[in-house]
Formats: structure tokens, C-alpha cells, sequence
């Protein structure tokens, strides 16, 4: 629901480095995109293709790179994937856990020329 | 050429949360980011948590709504200092726009702001406004099965009310499972059980509240 601001976003992360870098062209996007990301892919390249025209960022191909729910057990120190986001750990049932991946929505790289 | 950005899609959004934490720090103001479906009971749970800090706290409440303004009418009916923020089809707040209440208010004085978010348990959840606290209200009409379906929202509030606890006789809801899978998800969350229409349990959740907010 929220794409259209969060694609805006987007695309204002890639035009700042891209202009930082004196690109003519980006071509393409690298996105990263964590499994608890509320963000719909789809919708994003939708609205991408209405907000990109007429920038340097125009055609850019958008690549989605997805990440798994990964947390670290503060207690025992273990990393393992949260399956059907129950957070406990399966070594020790410690309940207090850190976030490794899979809460991000990042561009990872941008390709221009 | 390929470039490294590693940037978060959402850190323009935090750097203006951080900027309003510091405004929030000076003024000696704590506050609530209230969010919940429609008809949950935001509203609801303001109007009796004013009520119940009353004489504690001194408030203010921000209503973020996608048109009107009969929430922030009820707020200031109650003679609370109310804004109204009208997102115009956007269904969250954003960081931004609390900014811009909060340079709106008159905070001198106010040890509580309340931010009713946008009725929504996806979207609100990926912003962060500056809050001390994310406070979730799920109602029992919704279902236990909530939880699994709208995770990062369970996952991220600090603070779970169950309202309109008053309908379960009513209903096959199930609260001791309701509890038992959102502490899963997250274990440190503090869950209340409450019904706006009784006013059961509410006192728990205003004196956890003040005692959370003058140490």
C-alpha cells in the first residue's frame, strides 16, 4: 500500500549516487529485500516505471535480491532462521534474539554508464 | 560501472525519527505511536487513557487520518491539545509529518504525545516517527489468527492491547493462544487486556504507562 513513498525513496537514493558519480544512464538497480519487508516487489516496479521516466534512471532493470529471517540468540550465541516468525531459539529456547537479516529493504548497487 | 550504495530505502525516514527523538528529549516529552486496523479502537483508547494519566500527565495527541478531522475534534472536545494530520490517501505517517506537528504544538509542559497512526497493521509499522514506544491495539472482533498475518507489525510494538475484551463470550476468540503466538514472535512485548466499553483493565495499562514514563 505505502510503495508509491517507498519507491520514491528509492529512487531518490539512486539519483543522488548516481548523480554523485557523474552517470548519464543507470541501467540497472540492485536491491536488497528482507523476507519481513512489508514491500511488495511488484508494486514497486510498477510505480518505478511511471516515476522513473523521463530521469537518467529511466529502463533501469530492477534486480531483487531476497534475504531469509535471520536472528542471532543472545543467550547462546546461535544463528538460525526464524520459521513462522517464532523468534526462540532452537538451541538453548532462549526468547532474547537480534536481527541478522531479513528486516531490510536497501539498494545494494547501482550499475550506470 | 557498478557502484556500492547500501542505503536503506527508509533512512531519509529515520534520520527525520531521530530528529524528532531529540526534540522530544528537550522538551522532556515521551511518546506513543498508537497504531491498529480500523474500528480497532484508537480512539477509544486515547479518550480512556487521558482520562486515566489525568491529573499525572499533561497531554497532547497527533490523529493522523487519511480524511477528516472528527478524531482530533473528540480529542480537544475532552480539552486535550490536538492535531490533525490528513495523509490524503497515504496509509501511514510518516516522520516528516510528525515533525511538522511537533513544531506545531506547544510541547512546553506536555509529558505525553499520542500519535493515533492511519488505520492499517501493515504499512505504520516500517516507519519510525521518533517514538518511545509502539503501542498496538488489536480488537477481538479481528481474530486471534492475527498475528501470523500482519507479523512485522506484532514483531515491532513494544506493547499489546486487546481491546474490546468485553465480546469474547461472544465470540471463538481465543486469547491465551493470541498471547502465546505474538510472544513467540516477540518475547518482550507487554500485553494488556482491556474493553474501552467497560473500562476493564485499562488501569493496569495507564498505571504500567506512567510508571514507564516517570521511571
Amino acid at each position: 500500500m505505502h510503495e508509491l513513498s517507498v519507491t520514491e525513496s528509492m529512487l531518490g537514493v539512486v539519483l543522488r549516487h548516481a548523480q554523485a558519480n557523474n552517470a548519464t544512464k543507470v541501467t540497472r538497480i540492485n536491491m536488497v529485500m528482507g523476507e519481513m519487508s512489508t514491500v511488495m516487489e511488484d508494486s514497486v516496479r510498477f510505480y518505478f516505471e511511471i516515476i522513473g521516466k523521463d530521469t537518467i534512471a529511466q529502463d533501469a532493470e530492477l534486480n531483487f535480491r531476497h534475504t531469509k529471517l535471520i536472528t542471532k540468540c543472545k543467550e547462546c550465541g546461535k544463528e538460525f532462521e526464524v520459521v513462522e516468525y517464532d523468534f526462540t531459539c532452537p538451541e538453548c529456547k532462549g526468547t532474547s534474539t537480534e536481527i541478522i537479516s531479513g528486516r531490510e529493504f536497501q539498494v545494494e548497487s547501482i550499475e550506470i554508464s | 560501472m557498478e557502484i556500492e550504495v547500501l542505503e536503506g530505502v527508509f533512512d531519509a525516514n529515520e534520520i527525520i525519527a531521530k530528529e524528532n527523538r531529540a526534540l522530544l528529549d528537550r522538551e522532556g516529552a515521551f511518546m506513543i505511536n498508537l497504531m491498529a486496523s480500523p474500528g480497532a479502537g484508537k480512539t477509544s483508547v486515547i479518550m480512556k487513557t487521558l482520562e486515566g494519566v489525568s491529573g499525572d500527565l499533561n497531554c497532547a495527541v497527533i490523529e493522523g487520518d487519511i480524511a477528516g478531522k472528527v478524531d482530533s475534534e473528540r480529542i480537544a472536545a475532552a480539552g486535550v491539545p490536538a492535531i490533525q494530520i490528513n495523509t490524503g490517501g497515504s496509509c501511514h505517517l510518516e516522520a516528516k509529518q510528525i515533525n511538522h506537528a511537533l513544531n506545531h504544538l506547544n510541547l512546553e509542559g506536555v509529558d505525553l504525545v499520542i500519535v493515533e497512526n492511519v488505520g492499517n497493521l501493515v504499512c505504520p509499522a516500517e516507519f519510525k516517527l521518533g517514538e518511545d514506544l509502539k503501542v498496538m491495539i488489536l480488537s477481538v472482533a479481528e481474530g486471534h489468527d492475527k498475528p501470523l498475518k500482519y507479523p512485522l507489525m506484532f514483531s515491532e510494538c513494544h506493547v499489546l492491547i486487546v481491546n474490546k475484551i468485553d465480546l469474547i463470550p461472544h465470540t471463538d476468540f481465543d486469547v491465551e493462544e493470541l498471547e502465546t503466538t505474538v510472544l513467540k514472535m516477540n518475547p518482550g512485548v507487554v500485553i494488556f487486556r482491556v474493553s474501552c466499553r467497560t473500562s476493564e483493565g485499562l488501569d493496569y495499562w495507564t498505571t504500567w504507562l506512567k510508571k514507564r514514563i516517570r521511571g
